[in-house]
């Protein structure tokens, strides 16, 4: 019975737990409440991957009304990896909020805290799961409505600001999105992506559907902050609270990227038909401006959170390349960095938390001699590092190789040098942290510092344990990611 | 000429749109580019709602004297997106309180020098 509904009680938990959250108004209740809520959505993903590997594409009907006409929860191979990452990190980071934000805010903020985060939890795996077009658009705008409350929850006044340009930028997205939708409506008279991707072959090349197309790519490539569509993140990750940075980082750019893949292979999938359009060449193009310039970028950054923020816009790139290729090994790496990305980024940014809540700067000259007074979370720090630009061993790794592989199938070894210099200048931003952290003399207020509390390591040390684990245990991410790669060459759906 | 009358419900909706992206983007203060997001907004539901009218056409109501009627998906879908913008453009608002007191203005320009002085 339960194993029959998990489509629907994947969504509907979170969904149901964050008006809770809202009328309890205490903040710890509010918080024991999210865990359940969020490992719950875990378990749920979990089930639902079972048995998606068990049968094949499961098919729901929403309220028992029959598609095309009814909404309809499709799970594939491809939307249940992503569901896997999303519920998994979100799980992750519910430990490690409850002392973060209990430190900042007082009770009952603390419930409005977390009822955004379960409402933005809730947006992200609607949009992942749902087979209905314009239920995309509701739940892309419940995630984002509420990721821009949890933004705005910084401690810095620029949070604000960043929040406002999210909303502005985010909402353009959202509405082209809902424009593309709309023209395809209008052609094909269903917004059932199945029905979508039966009907659309025919009249793939009239300008409706073309323009359709056009308003997709923008309005999801600004989701995904795809360069230069990028200019809403960097102050988003870097102002907002550390909870937040982890939890949007490892989750919401991902989501949007398998909008892209699920709108260009499945939808217009006919006869390859992303090939046919200029597409590739763009994409391959802006990716590899958005690895090298976010990544100088970040390497001039005195904000270690901002730093990590570019170094995200140049992730992306990375998984965007993948996506460019439109391979099969390609398209494995892209979706294997998704996987390993949210890992290393929701780390990244938990450990940086770490440094907020000790030190309450993130400024890199007021990190000098850190390393020597929290020794755990630097370590942690470093080795998601050192992940990051794909020392061996690590999931970093193993997304770069796929990349490198997927170029060397199409005789482009330049393409591979430019992932490995690439990867270097990643070397030197996670470098300059350790150089201050490590070589330098304690300042007088960093030798008065003490290790994090257990309550915020262990979190982020389950992801520095999962990067490694991953980086050596590939079936399950780069397994799935395989068979995800090929069903949606072969559009299959 | 008669194309264009035929069509007059896309020009009107093209016109809100680029009209409304235009407010967004040449407008310094917060208050302004958020009636800009509306008005984008707004062409989006003409564009949803007019292909679904039939003229003529009532509701869809169950009953013998009616044969003609509108389909009533797109007035579903814009009522959710409707939802949708107003809670938008509450929350844009909410932001642009909070900057004015943070800030004590609502221009873009002001308020990036404010933030490279800090």
């Amino acid at each position: 019975m339960i194993a029959l509904h998990l489509p629907a009680l994947q969504v509907v938990l979170p969904l149901l737990a964050a008006p809770l959250c809202a009328l309890v108004r205490r903040g710890t209740v509010a918080w024991a409440i999210t865990l359940i809520a969020s490992w719950a959505a875990f378990a749920a993903a979990i089930g639902l991957l079972l048995r998606v590997l068990d049968e094949g594409i499961i098919s729901y009907e929403m309220g028992g009304w029959a598609p095309p006409i009814g909404i309809e929860y499709r799970v594939d191979l491809i939307n249940v990896f992503v569901l896997l990452v999303v519920s998994g990190v979100g799980a992750v980071i519910v430990p490690y909020a409850r002392k973060s934000i209990a430190a900042r805010f007082g009770s009952t903020e603390q419930a409005w805290f977390y009822t955004m985060y379960l409402l933005a939890l809730t947006g992200l795996l609607g949009v992942t799961i749902t087979g209905d077009a314009f239920n995309i658009f509701v739940f892309l705008e419940i995630s984002s409505l509420a990721s821009y409350v949890m933004i705005a929850m910084g401690r810095d006044r620029r949070c604000l600001t960043a929040a406002y340009q999210y909303l502005i930028m985010g909402t353009v997205g959202a509405t082209f999105i809902v424009i593309g939708v709309g023209l395809l409506w209008a052609m094909t008279g269903t917004l059932n992506l199945y029905d979508l991707a039966q009907r659309i072959p025919e009249i793939q090349n009239t300008r409706p559907v073309l323009a359709a197309l056009a308003f997709l790519t923008v309005g999801i490539s600004l989701k995904l902050a795809l360069f230069p569509l990028h200019l809403w993140l960097p102050n988003a990750y870097a102002f907002a609270p550390s909870v937040t940075s982890a939890f949007l980082a490892g989750t919401a750019t991902k989501v949007a990227i398998y909008l892209f893949l699920r709108f260009f292979y499945t939808v217009f999938g006919g006869e390859g038909f992303f090939v046919t359009t200029p597409l590739p060449e763009i994409l391959l193009l802006l990716s590899l401006v958005a690895m090298f310039a976010a990544s100088i970028v970040a390497v001039f950054q005195s904000n270690v959170k901002r730093m990590l923020a570019y170094s995200s816009v140049a992730q992306i790139g990375f998984i965007t390349l993948g996506i460019s290729y439109a391979t099969e090994t390609g398209l494995t790496g892209a979706m294997t960095h998704i996987f390993n990305h949210a890992i290393m980024k929701a780390g990244l940014f938990l450990l940086i938390g770490n440094v907020l809540y000790q030190l309450g700067s993130v400024k890199i000259e007021d990190m000098a001699g850190i390393g020597r007074k929290m020794p755990i979370t630097m370590a942690g720090f470093v080795a998601l590092g050192l992940s990051l630009l794909g020392t061996p061993g690590t999931v970093g790794f193993i997304s770069k190789w796929y990349l490198g592989l997927a170029a060397v199938e199409q005789g482009q070894w330049w393409l591979v040098a430019l992932i490995v210099i690439a990867s270097l200048v990643t070397m030197i931003y996670i470098g300059r942290v350790v150089e201050v952290a490590y070589f330098r003399e304690p300042t007088a207020q960093v030798s008065q510092l003490r290790e994090a509390p257990p309550a915020l390591l262990v979190p982020a040390f389950v992801l520095v344990g999962a990067a490694f684990y991953f980086g050596v245990e590939t079936s399950l991410s780069v397994g799935l990611a395989q068979q995800a790669a090929s069903l949606l060459l072969n559009a299959a759906y | 000429m008669t194309d264009i009358l035929a069509s007059v419900n896309y020009w009107v909706t093209i016109f809100l749109m680029v009209g409304g992206l235009y407010i967004i983007v040449a407008h310094g203060n917060m208050v302004k580019k958020l009636v800009g997001l509306g008005i984008f907004q707004t062409s989006v539901y003409l564009l949803f709602l007019s292909p679904g009218k039939i003229l003529g056409g009532t509701a869809p109501i169950l009953a013998k004297e009616f044969e003609l009627y509108s389909n009533p998906l797109p007035h579903v879908l814009i009522l959710t997106a409707i939802v949708v913008g107003v809670a938008t453009i509450a929350l844009g608002m909410a932001f642009v309180v909070r900057i004015h007191e943070a800030y004590g203005t609502v221009e873009d320009d002001e308020v990036q020098e404010l933030e490279t002085d800090a």
